[in-house]
């Protein structure tokens, strides 16, 4: 591992100037769980870390006025143990709980989470040069397109790059429309989840729209009625600690038996958190059926692309979605 | 072993199990060889160089006893506990934080020690299997791990143990099912899982009632 400077600031501010200060090779750095894992494999490379976790007040979670506030320093484990939220919001605490595990969640944070990197094994395994990666090298090329590809995106892949977007809490984000503010060089400004994310079109090494030196501080939720009857749905490779095959976050507002609004965003098949416009249009006015839910859970897919050996990931992503939307639906049961 | 430093060095930084083991091998397998051995442990652990630049001044508290000594700022805390205080309770599985053999708590939560940059301990407490005991009386969940038998090489153990305590101390070690689910992210490639759930379960009604 590269040697590199440490510094922990105590206000973002500091944090900012820090970052700036110190020139190229800055990174911020929170729990640590996904940036220290890659410098440990050479693939983040950073000669100055800046530490956030020493910043005050960015740590609590407010769910005063139904709007819902995370400091981006909310480990993931205490999120996922807000009853408010539970109670509010299941979508949002399933996808905390269902990722990683709990060592991994207490460390974790939900603003560092945001920027999880992908699992892609070509990513990971190839910075001593085994398998070129776009993503670790841009212009080297992709040993994953035509490889051994079953853990491939199927949504939002290009000719350089078909890795998944790893992560779970932003697919459900995405489905609840969050908004994320950052600091910055420039001052402050905030915007919804799903602008965070960048497909991988031409330039995979560039996957957030985060500008050098800007720092996330904040998540919000808005209020919403869909909230209550959600749910995160998540098939993996064995029951727990695993990342996703195919998952699916969804949330319905429901009058009756009719389905008023419909969220729904997709995890484990797309190159970024995947907001399933198509399947909430095949919902919304509708009575619900289980037929109904899979004609959903296929439109969710109706632009998918597989490659060698993911192929299975639309027909598991469809289905994922439909039993998602039913479990969701249930809930306005109970 | 009848060494008569035991319990006060299970709790701090000299004890070396590996240098223990290795002076029983080279010397006789005697506990009076074993407690020699300790002597050269300190000779051991010296860091190697490191520019200033490149280096902090960590302060944190390790099983109850204050420490302060300069490290790399790569070094993880589990190689903080292994390689420069000799605690080499929790292991180094996968380094990738996959496996939980690592795991410690930090200010009473459990976290992958392999995953921590050790000077994220500044300030902090840290607690490993070897601060676990209360002198010679085991923690409710060694005892149960012996007693149902809940290891078979022994490696992922101290983590497991670690993430047991905190699983109960969590409120999640309720049922079977939530046991399963609150432990997954700690890993025994013998397959020994039945006998920890049990362990689990056992030394949870005992905590509670302790």
């Amino acid at each position: 591992m590269q040697s590199f400077n440490y510094t922990r600031p105590t206000t973002a501010q500091e944090a900012v100037k820090a970052f700036a200060d110190a020139g190229a090779g800055a990174r911020f750095v929170a729990g640590g769980t996904n940036l220290y894992d890659l410098m440990k494999l050479n693939i983040e490379q950073p000669l100055h870390l800046v530490d956030v976790t020493s910043i005050d007040g960015l740590d609590a979670l407010s769910t005063d006025g139904g709007r819902i506030r995370l400091g981006a320093l909310v480990p993931m484990s205490a999120a996922a143990t807000n009853e408010r939220l539970a109670r509010d919001y299941p979508v949002l605490v399933e996808a905390l709980w269902k990722a990683a595990s709990q060592q991994i969640r207490n460390m974790a944070t939900v603003g560092g989470n945001l920027l999880q990197r992908t699992r892609c094994m070509y990513f990971r395994n190839g910075a001593d040069g085994a398998f070129p990666c776009n993503k670790r090298e841009p212009g080297s090329g992709c040993a994953a397109i035509g490889g051994l590809d079953s853990g491939q995106a199927v949504l939002g892949a290009s000719d350089a790059c078909n890795a998944v977007s790893p992560g779970d809490w932003p697919v459900a984000l995405t489905a609840l429309e969050a908004i994320v503010e950052v600091q910055g060089p420039q001052g402050v400004r905030s915007f919804p989840v799903a602008e965070l994310y960048r497909l991988p079109e031409a330039t995979p090494h560039l996957e957030f729209s985060l500008a050098p030196g800007e720092l996330i501080t904040a998540i919000e939720v808005p209020q919403t009625s869909a909230g209550r009857f959600s749910t995160y749905h998540k098939v993996r490779d064995r029951e727990s600690y695993a990342f996703a095959l195919a998952s699916a976050a969804v949330a319905l507002e429901i009058d009756g038996d009719r389905i008023i609004e419909a969220r729904i965003a997709l995890g484990g098949v797309a190159t970024r958190p995947w907001r399933a416009k198509e399947a909430e249009q095949a919902l919304v006015g509708q009575i619900f059926t289980l037929a109904r839910a899979r004609e959903a859970g296929a439109a969710a897919f109706w632009a998918a692309k597989p490659g060698r050996h993911n192929g299975f990931k639309i027909e598991l992503g469809a289905r994922t979605v439909a039993d998602a939307i039913e479990i969701a639906f249930k809930r306005s049961r109970a | 072993m009848s060494c008569p430093e035991e319990q006060s060095l299970l709790k701090g930084p000299l004890l070396s199990r590996r240098t223990a083991l290795h002076g029983s091998a080279v010397l006789a397998a005697t506990s009076i060889a074993a407690c020699s051995a300790r002597a050269v442990d300190a000779e051991q652990l010296k860091p190697l160089p490191v520019a200033p630049t490149h280096a902090v001044t960590l302060r944190t508290t390790v099983n109850g006893r204050a420490i302060e000594l300069e490290i790399d700022t790569r070094t993880s805390l589990l190689d903080l506990l292994r390689e420069r205080l000799a605690l080499t309770g929790a292991k180094k599985g996968c380094d990738h934080g996959q496996c939980g053999a690592c795991t410690v708590h930090l200010d009473g939560r459990r976290v992958a020690s392999c995953l921590t940059l050790a000077a994220k301990g500044e300030g902090r407490q840290v607690v490993t299997i070897e601060g676990l005991s209360d002198g010679a009386t085991l923690h409710p969940m060694q005892q149960a791990f012996i007693d149902h038998d809940a290891l078979q090489c022994g490696y992922c153990t101290p983590g497991q143990i670690m993430a047991a305590v905190a699983c109960v101390a969590e409120g999640n070690a309720t049922t079977k099912e939530r046991i399963r689910e609150y432990m997954s992210g700690n890993i025994c490639r013998c397959g020994a899982y039945v006998g920890i759930v049990a362990a689990i379960e056992d030394a949870a009604s005992k905590m509670r009632g302790a």
